[in-house]
């Protein structure tokens, strides 16, 4: 392996990475304040159709983002609504959005595109395109294929990431955020309301899972196509366990997974010295069989928040 | 909030509100999308129930999903909820061919028990690992079967790919099984005598649950595992069983796909089959009973919703798919909405 072939497989972990870094963000926001995070998977599929449909009808990548943020939002506090205003089991109602929405975007697309279920293929113009920074041609190859010629959304990510952990850890937003998941009575004692941070929570949550599904849909696809997140979603929440809930071990769980399948799509059909062709599968299950080790406590205790998937309820 | 309600109300009034609910919002869906509700109801209903076919076709269709709903249920009496059925459904359909393959000349009534065996054993012990863990090491069950669903399909495809792909078959499924060892069933439809065994495997999980120490103390333990173990119960064992049981069940719809219908194993034949079992667990309570009841609702919505898509060129089945997840949000997670407001008027009566 050449360096060349090195940097296009890290460059392409970054790619892989993002969508994951942005769910399991998401997934971070939502667990740490208490809610169960198993409906990232629909969250994202929302977006990303979201984001297809309104891109194909304006031609415009914004409008697709804003409107997979705006549509991931509303599916989190339809998730909210069941969990915190219900006090419904929060686990339930993840599943059931997560099928829901499988089954609404594929009907949704069809009945207004008549593509199948897709929505239709965008031009350069509507989509978040690779963009060269200055100085690709000149600063050596590190610069050339890992640092520059990612799209927008990739860098936008990596911006966000210390704000979202300052908003996390650095902010009294953030430290009340954590205590509805770990200590809700001692919120509530405070004065504060549960229900609001954990729905502020599930709205941020629901905006980073709407921009994760625009990363697939007109980022890195030129369009929605039913299903798109193919299990993604679970990928993020199983990598947030790994992460043990820690913002950065989190993100350094999604960078491994998502070098898994670079690696995946390089070693496919070659023979490994000493072992001969290893299944791809093999190689993509092991994201799944790492974390299920994690959670075995076989790699470390992975200790979750306190009141995670507890309904609040202020008598009790 | 807690005041119990009569078991007319708990057991039949709440879960067909809740499925009223359900259906409303459909048929607001079906409006979007340019299909008149009413008309789309009726035509789903002639689909399911007009013609022999069409009820042998519903049948089938149950038939996979009481068994995906005891996989729920079962569990679920002890507590623990378990969303691996599709995983555990693909580990009984590889059991069942693998078996099948290796005894081409059989009898199709020789070969039944020791499919249904090597078909609950492949689904038990896809179900194990995740239930042991849950139990012994505090990992959480709903998590781990998501992942084991994950690494089932891998399996699954690696399997049906590479290794016990008929030669030759450019698509991945075995070679078809001997011609003695189909199952017998209706002409014109998928049903087969496996529809026989689901009401035998509601049955006997009825047995089990409610007529047996067994299913006492597996009780006993789901609602408050310190007080059940105070009263030497082995919860945590116990969990495991009931785990494991349910995976058995789901490993069933392996007998139905691969012996029944197919005649060797396809790849993707659960088809959400494990998904729509928390629907219809969540829907019938977790009963025997009204899991059967709900597998024939959702067997009919299967069936309607595939003669719906041949009346309506913008309808697929999704459309069943979208009833699957609203009926789990409004039976499981919405659960209050109704209650408290009919327990309300209950006790002012």
């Amino acid at each position: 392996m050449t360096l060349l072939d090195l940097l296009s497989v890290l460059a392409a972990t970054l790619r892989l990475a993002v969508p994951l870094i942005l769910a399991a963000l998401a997934g971070l926001f939502s667990e740490r304040a208490g809610i169960v995070a198993l409906g990232l998977e629909g969250k994202m599929l929302a977006g990303a159709f979201a984001a297809g449909a309104v891109a194909a009808l304006t031609g415009s990548p914004w409008a697709g983002l804003g409107a997979a943020m705006l549509t991931g939002i509303a599916v989190a506090l339809l998730h909210g609504f069941a969990s915190i205003s219900q006090r419904g089991d929060q686990v339930v109602s993840g599943m059931a959005l997560n099928i829901l929405i499988g089954g609404l975007t594929a009907v949704l697309g069809l009945a207004w595109f008549d593509q199948g279920g897709m929505t239709p293929a965008l031009g350069a113009t509507a989509r978040f395109m690779p963009v060269e920074l200055p100085g690709a041609q000149g600063l050596g190859p590190v610069w050339r294929v890992l640092v520059s010629g990612h799209n927008l959304l990739v860098y936008a990510t990596l911006a966000l990431l210390p704000a979202l952990v300052w908003l996390l850890y650095g902010t009294r937003f953030g430290l009340r955020l954590r205590a509805a998941g770990e200590n809700p009575h001692a919120v509530d004692a405070a004065g504060l309301s549960v229900a609001r941070l954990r729905y502020a929570a599930l709205a941020i949550c629901g905006a980073l899972s709407g921009m994760a599904g625009t990363y697939l849909a007109i980022a890195e696809g030129a369009g929605f196509t039913r299903d798109m997140t193919a299990g993604r979603g679970y990928l993020a929440l199983a990598a947030l366990i790994f992460g043990k809930w820690r913002p950065w071990r989190t993100c350094g769980a999604c960078l491994l997974f998502a070098f898994t399948d670079a690696l995946q799509l390089r070693v496919q059909g070659v023979a490994l010295p000493g072992i001969g062709i290893v299944p791809v599968q093999f190689v993509e299950a092991l994201p799944y069989l790492l974390t299920i080790f994690l959670l075995a406590g076989f790699v470390g205790r992975a200790r979750a928040p306190k009141a995670l998937g507890r309904p609040f309820d202020k008598s009790r | 909030m807690t005041r119990t309600l009569p078991p007319l109300i708990d057991y039949v009034l709440l879960p067909l509100l809740n499925l009223l609910a359900a259906l409303l919002v459909s048929a607001a869906l079906f409006a979007l999308i340019g299909v008149p509700p009413w008309t789309a109801l009726a035509s789903m209903a002639e689909g399911a129930f007009g013609s022999g076919d069409g009820i042998g076709y519903t049948l089938y269709y149950a038939t996979n999903f009481i068994f995906a709903g005891l996989a729920v249920a079962l569990p679920a009496k002890a507590g623990l909820f378990n969303i691996g059925g599709e995983g555990q459904a693909m580990m009984g359909g590889l059991a069942v061919a693998l078996f099948c393959l290796a005894v081409p000349s059989w009898p199709w009534w020789a070969a039944l028990p020791v499919a249904v065996l090597s078909a609950g054993l492949g689904g038990a012990a896809w179900a194990l690992l995740p239930a042991w863990l849950q139990v012994r090491r505090g990992s959480h069950i709903v998590i781990t079967t998501i992942l084991f669903n994950f690494l089932a399909s891998k399996l699954m495809t690696w399997m049906l790919v590479d290794v016990i792909r008929a030669p030759g078959d450019p698509s991945p499924e075995t070679a078809g099984f001997g011609d003695g060892l189909a199952l017998p069933g209706l002409d014109g439809s998928p049903l087969n005598l496996t529809l026989v065994l689901a009401l035998l495997a509601a049955f006997f999980a009825w047995l089990l649950v409610s007529r047996s120490v067994l299913g006492y103390e597996l009780r006993a333990a789901g609602e408050n595992p310190d007080a059940a173990r105070y009263a030497a119960i082995p919860a945590g064992t116990l969990a495991i069983l009931a785990v494991c049981l349910g995976g058995a069940c789901a490993g069933m719809i392996g007998v139905n796909e691969a012996m029944g219908v197919s005649h060797r194993l396809v790849l993707g034949f659960t088809a959400g089959a494990g998904f729509v079992g928390i629907a219809v667990a969540l829907m019938g309570r977790n009963h025997p009973l009204g899991i059967v009841l709900a597998a024939l609702l959702f067997g009919a919505l299967y069936q309607g919703g595939s003669e719906l898509a041949f009346d309506y060129p913008q309808v697929t089945r999704d459309i069943i798919i979208v009833m699957d997840g609203l009926v789990i949000l409004f039976c499981g997670a919405l659960e209050q909405l109704w209650r408290r407001p009919v327990a309300a008027l209950w006790s002012r009566r």
